[in-house]
């Protein structure tokens, strides 16, 4: 059995005061419904990492059902960290393609804004680290990060305004994107006056907080096949690996790949994870698209912008489009469908027929690769 | 809302490697890790030993912390670094006294006060490392933060 995308729906990234998390995914989950002509749903697949800590709201898998009148079929949460939303899309796929459902829906949801203040938003994303050797010592997640950064920095003799041009990039791509949180340009003036969220990482490095939801319609049917999905973990604690190597990704896409059986010069378009921009470099490297070290050459060549030679994030990546955590690997898969479809407005990639979207959970830990192919 | 993570017994079952700088050594795959557990997180044997971790080591990466979890206020801005023991351990934690801390820094761990809970609240004791270095510590002042208690201002 194939899984096709049978519809998409995404909602706008912003401060969603008004709406719970359950209507959140609900926006997303009746568009996606509608786009599909509203098929008999036999399982729902929630992406989400923070919900218990962030709406104090666990269960969520039937509180979505309820939310869009669907109580009585199976419905659960799928978690894994920043990297929910890939997974969720993964494990609903399977759901089809075993032949146990016939059509799954799909919906990542992230409602952050709940937590009125950084510190909880911070505590609660730090949740994604080892809770017993770094949370324990007063670990953020963007001082992991950080930490990463300099060590790259280190062996590869970067300079801070290296690493300007994802974000750049990131930004003039989200300009037109409807559903994007951050529509407008940076200049590398901007990006060197951005505050230090931690040493050596700035704030312009650092992918933004918001709400949103969206939904894919996975069925026997449809113009987009999931054709191939790997999935990847590695040690929880980013002090026991190599700090600047993301081994989950090469081995989540090499197996999506292989599954899909593609290789890397099929790729029309790349969703990576770049929920900040040193994370966005090493998973290039981790594709393989640019050598280690060396992902900000293929970012300053021009390569990477939506008329390159391989487009990259075109709807602006987790950085300008946003990152509502377990949300993101739906969104991911979502534009490419939509690119694939030529459904992408303003965003299009021309003649797009194959994409890969790796979703990142940790700084590395938890990874979803999936292969979408017209 | 944070009150229902309780690292009460979180901090009491690590005790080994945080107040005495546990390792595990796995005796299948030689991998060696921090806290100690009893399976291999590398290989998932469960013939590991604890041993005891060399308190010596050096900078890997580090950063510095202003905006910090809940539980940290009190010793913001810290530096939080990765530090490569002499065994080829890799461990997480802090460094205290330290100025323009470098990478490859040579460093050396001492038991410090990691984390307080407010005014009548636990406070935890663990690890942390200082600079061996003595450019870090410059003669004409105090190096900054030995002092953990501010209010003897006579």
């Amino acid at each position: 059995m194939k899984a096709m995308i049978k519809g998409v729906g995404l909602t706008k990234i912003d401060q969603h005061w008004s709406k719970s998390i359950g209507e959140l995914a609900a926006e997303a989950c009746f568009k996606a419904l509608k786009d599909a002509g509203n098929p008999k749903i036999d399982a729902i697949v929630v992406g989400n990492m923070m919900s218990g800590l962030l709406n104090g709201q666990e269960n969520l898998g039937a509180h979505v059902a309820e939310s869009i009148g669907m109580s009585g079929i199976p419905a659960v949460k799928v978690e894994a960290a920043c990297g929910s939303g890939g997974a969720a899309v993964m494990w609903g796929a399977i759901g089809v393609i075993s032949g146990v459902f016939r059509n799954v829906l799909v919906v990542g949801v992230e409602k952050m804004t709940d937590a009125t203040n950084t510190e909880d938003q911070s505590s609660a994303l730090a949740t994604a680290s080892d809770a017993e050797t770094e949370l324990s010592m007063g670990a953020t997640f963007a001082a992991l990060n950080a930490i990463i950064m300099r060590r790259y920095m280190y062996e590869h003799g970067l300079s801070e305004e290296d690493f300007s041009y994802l974000p750049i990039l990131m930004h003039k791509n989200a300009i037109d994107v409807e559903h994007a949180q951050l529509r407008y340009k940076i200049s590398l003036k901007d990006y060197l006056e951005s505050p230090y969220v931690c040493e050596p990482l700035r704030l312009l490095d650092a992918s933004p907080t918001g709400d949103g939801a969206a939904a894919v319609v996975i069925g026997e049917e449809g113009e987009v096949e999931i054709a191939g999905f790997g999935s990847s973990t590695d040690l929880v604690e980013t002090f026991s690996r190599d700090l600047t190597e993301l081994r989950a990704v090469r081995s989540a896409v090499r197996e999506a790949m292989k599954m899909a059986s593609i290789e890397l010069n099929d790729l029309d378009i790349i969703q990576i994870h770049d929920a900040f921009s040193v994370i966005g470099y090493l998973c290039v490297e981790a594709i393989g698209v640019a050598e280690r070290g060396k992902a900000h050459k293929f970012f300053e060549s021009g390569d990477a912008e939506r008329n390159g030679a391989l487009p990259i994030n075109p709807e602006g990546g987790l950085k300008a489009r946003g990152h509502p955590v377990g949300a993101t690997g739906v969104y991911q898969v979502a534009e490419i469908a939509l690119q694939l479809m030529e459904r992408a407005g303003s965003s299009q990639v021309e003649g797009a027929r194959t994409g890969l979207s790796v979703n990142i959970g940790g700084t590395g830990s938890n990874v979803t690769a999936i292969v979408l192919r017209r | 809302m944070w009150s229902f993570v309780s690292p009460v017994p979180l901090y009491w079952r690590r005790r080994g490697f945080l107040l005495r700088m546990e390792k595990g050594e796995c005796e299948e795959c030689s991998f060696t890790f921090v806290p100690y557990k009893s399976i291999c997180p590398r290989c998932g044997s469960t013939k590991v030993k604890a041993r005891k971790l060399p308190r010596r080591g050096r900078i890997v990466s580090f950063t510095l912390v202003e905006s910090p979890p809940r539980g940290f206020e009190y010793y913001t801005p810290y530096i939080l670094a990765v530090i490569e023991l002499e065994d080829g351990t890799r461990v997480f934690g802090q460094v205290s006294d330290a100025e323009n801390l470098k990478i490859g820094d040579e460093v050396e761990a001492t038991l410090r006060i990691v984390r307080v809970f407010g005014e009548s609240g636990q406070i935890f004791y663990g690890f942390k490392f200082v600079p061996l270095s003595s450019s870090h510590y410059p003669v004409e002042r105090m190096p900054s933060g030995t002092s953990n208690y501010q209010d003897d201002k006579s």
